[in-house]
């Protein structure tokens, strides 16, 4: 707290800051309030869901245990671990190639497939979605895992800021590795890989995340509930218990401590990725 | 890293020049991505073109129809309805997202241990899923009884209807997706703020300039390329990004009378709902032709991609 303030002179700083600091308190509470109101809620008996008090009268275990029991709620949890996991390990592989290569190999057309990388970046699932389905569809992949899996892999985002990340990395350290006869591939497993261990792993624990917490290409593609992802069932928990808020406010905590969690754990990591990316 | 020197012999072992073996690695690193990306990407934007000349049924029998869909297109209430509310919601949503994002990044800019934690808590939203996120809200607005719609009669509001009033379900679900996005947009703004070096605002206090004069003539000025940023990605989010799918389909699934129902939800519907995936595609065409459009115009003005201060 010793630097100077950027906007304010000396003698205006400690009043402002009790200001500055109680209103960002205030705010910051107004934001998580919502989170908090899901726990409470889940803690308590169906009868007290619509009470105006944020600590429950009698905490109970009830709601979670309904939610884990009566509805498959475990089979969803795995298979959207099994899903992100998958994910997540396969789309770093094939980024960190790519990157690695778009970066620091020379190819004939190696701009030109750049270019056209980068074009799809601003294209989301929402826009694509029919014609995906149909392509998918065509594979016979719906009601797959692979269905899930596969077209959640490709997206440009990763092999961006990999690329970024290798074209920052001083040549020398290859160099070494040049010299000793290695060939691309076990400069790129050896070398590379290893340098990259820190935005590896803040593209992890962003990947992720995100597939998680996807619910359109799931719902879309797996109609078959053995294969529902957690964000599918909770959905549907909703249309078939939609008046009991006590349940569905304890599924959704069981949905979100997994990601709350990761978030507590890495928030440094998680917040300095996106600041320095500037990129989701 | 083994810094052993192995004999020069064993360099040579391939008939392939040095530069042939690097095209050839080159290829072969990009290989997957590029393959995926073309199948499951490329190929769908092309695709969402040309299905839209046909008449698809849900079981997969297509009959060329020309230019049917893009004329049913234009005569489709529904479809203008769409088109209205994504410009509704597009235009609450991207001036918000910018004031509240830099407001709490400027709110929250010094480095310090309590800031840390306010930033979190801001952050923790976006952490959720948006499934989450509109069961909560959905709860707290309940009619009469949710936490939320109990506050309104105190503020004179008397007794709306978040959801259920097509006067309000829209606002309803662009103060969520602001709620869900704004750390989001906080850590982008502290990031470009961050590139903002000291030294000017020493030099401004020097000159005597006040918190105001500074803020209007160093950061905003300054903050051009992360203000062009997010205002980009921001519109990009706001026609089709999956926020505004999850939490519309969770919350209204569209309605009450259209008023929520955004272009992605009402293709959506359309394609799986009413299995007519020609006529979703057609419309799908054009937000594929618009997005591209401004991926193009983003990579010029940023000259390929670098929005850093340089």
């Amino acid at each position: 707290m010793s630097k100077p303030s950027l906007y304010f002179s000396n003698s205006q700083v400690t009043a402002v800051r009790l200001i500055w600091m109680t209103v960002a308190a205030i705010l910051a509470l107004m934001t998580v309030f919502p989170l908090l109101w899901m726990v409470s809620i889940a803690f308590k008996g169906a009868q007290e869901s619509f009470s105006p008090a944020l600590l429950p009268s009698a905490p109970t275990w009830s709601n979670f245990v309904y939610v884990l029991t009566e509805v498959p709620f475990i089979r969803y949890m795995l298979n959207s671990l099994f899903v992100s996991v998958t994910v997540t390990v396969v789309a770093l592989f094939f980024h960190s190639m790519a990157g690695y290569a778009l970066a620091r190999l020379r190819f004939p057309g190696r701009e030109l497939i750049f270019l056209a990388i980068f074009s799809t970046l601003l294209v989301s699932l929402p826009v694509v979605i029919v014609p995906l389905f149909i392509i998918v569809r065509a594979m016979g992949m719906l009601n797959t895992y692979g269905g899930i899996i596969i077209p959640s892999i490709f997206n440009a985002f990763g092999i961006f800021l990999l690329r970024q990340y290798y074209l920052s990395l001083p040549r020398e350290i290859e160099e070494a590795a040049v010299m000793d006869g290695a060939g691309y591939w076990r400069i790129y497993w050896s070398v590379i890989l290893p340098l990259s261990k820190p935005i590896l792993s803040a593209l992890a624990i962003l990947f992720f995340l995100a597939n998680w917490n996807a619910f359109l290409w799931p719902l879309t593609v797996a109609s078959d509930q053995k294969f529902w992802v957690v964000q599918v069932g909770i959905a549907n928990f909703k249309s078939e218990y939609s008046a009991a808020w006590n349940y569905m406010l304890a599924a959704s905590t069981i949905v979100a401590i997994p990601t709350l969690v990761l978030f507590l754990v890495f928030q440094r990591q998680i917040m300095d990725s996106i600041k320095t990316s500037g990129l989701k | 890293m083994s810094t052993s020197v192995r004999p020069k012999t064993k360099f040579r072992h391939s008939r392939l020049s040095a530069r042939n073996r690097e095209w050839i690695a080159g290829y072969l690193f990009v290989l997957p991505d590029a393959l995926g990306l073309l199948v499951f990407l490329g190929l769908p934007m092309l695709l969402s073109l040309v299905l839209g000349l046909y008449d698809v049924d849900g079981f997969g029998a297509y009959r060329f129809v020309g230019m049917a869909n893009y004329t049913k297109m234009m005569r489709d209430p529904l479809f203008w309805q769409s088109a209205k509310v994504t410009a509704l919601y597009a235009l609450m949503l991207v001036p918000l997202l910018y004031v509240c994002g830099l407001s709490l990044a400027l709110l929250v800019q010094k480095t310090n241990r309590f800031n840390g934690v306010i930033r979190s808590m801001f952050f923790a939203p976006h952490m959720v899923s948006l499934i989450v996120v509109a069961l909560v809200w959905q709860f707290l607005v309940v009619d009469k009884i949710g936490v939320l719609s109990r506050l309104t009669p105190a503020l004179g509001l008397g007794g709306i209807s978040f959801l259920g009033d097509p006067d309000y379900a829209l606002f309803t679900v662009v103060a969520v997706s602001v709620w869900f996005l704004m750390g989001y947009y906080m850590l982008i703004f502290l990031g470009g703020l961050q590139d903002i070096p000291a030294m000017y605002y020493e030099a401004a206090t020097m000159d005597g300039a006040g918190p105001i004069a500074k803020f209007w003539y160093i950061t905003l000025p300054l903050l051009k390329p992360t203000s062009f940023f997010v205002i980009m990605i921001s519109m990009v989010a706001a026609v089709a990004g999956s926020q505004a799918f999850d939490i519309i389909w969770v919350m209204t699934g569209g309605g009450p009378a259209n008023s929520t129902s955004v272009l992605i939800v009402y293709i959506y519907q359309q394609a799986f709902s009413f299995g007519a995936f020609g006529y979703a595609a057609a419309m799908a065409s054009i937000l594929v032709i618009s997005l591209m459009a401004m991926t193009g115009l983003m990579f010029l003005l940023t000259r390929g991609g670098r929005f850093s201060y340089e």
